[in-house]
């Protein structure tokens, strides 16, 4: 099983480099952010797969940091409004 | 595996078990990956991305449970995956709310 989960994992880096084209044509700041979410859900997928194949049980806890990461990411990005910074150079 | 288990469902089962669900997460992670590098708009991106992300991950989730040492690895497994689901479903909504306002697109 070490050698299917260490390809499947390999498989999921693989799909991380194509999700960065996305990152890099993408016309909107939101598919950026969308494109980083599937990225960090992917290496989450990664760091799992690789814990029992590698015998580094501490991989789970980088996991939950990714994902804690991730979610208070998009939260912060959604929570950015031009509105206010138009605000602003308007009453500059 | 406990001597039960290996009982009632023999080890070679288990493996294959295992192997198919954590394949069709990979499967869900490429399909995820592909809708949102082909498909024409926001919402719908944002939609293969969150299948990807609740299934695929899910999926490789389901399929690491039956090599787990102790019930605590296991329910981290579990409650990893569940904070993934929640903080996507509620990513996926924000980003949707911003995008039908239409209010936090860069200045041209």
């Amino acid at each position: 099983m070490t050698e299917l989960f260490l390809s499947v994992s390999l498989l999921l880096l693989v799909t991380m480099t194509a999700g960065l084209i996305r990152v890099v044509i993408g016309p909107t700041s939101a598919d950026r952010m969308m494109a980083a979410q599937l990225l960090g859900t992917s290496g989450i997928g990664a760091l799992l797969l690789l814990a029992p194949a590698l015998g580094l049980p501490a991989l789970v806890d980088v996991a939950l940091i990714f994902a804690l990461l991730a979610a208070v990411a998009v939260a912060a990005f959604t929570r950015r409004r031009v509105g206010v910074n138009r605000l602003e150079t308007e009453t500059r | 595996m406990d001597a039960l288990t290996d009982f009632v469902i023999p080890q070679v089962a288990w493996h294959a078990i295992s192997a198919i669900l954590v394949l069709a997460g990979g499967f869900f992670f490429v399909a995820g990956t592909v809708g949102l590098l082909r498909l024409p708009d926001l919402f719908s991106r944002l939609h293969a991305l969150t299948k990807a992300d609740n299934l695929g991950l899910g999926l490789i989730m389901l399929g690491l449970l039956p090599f787990v040492p102790d019930v605590f690895y296991g329910a981290k497994l579990v409650l990893l995956w569940l904070l993934v689901m929640v903080s996507g479903a509620t990513g996926a909504h924000l980003i949707a709310k911003r995008a039908v306002r239409g209010d936090g697109e860069d200045p041209q």
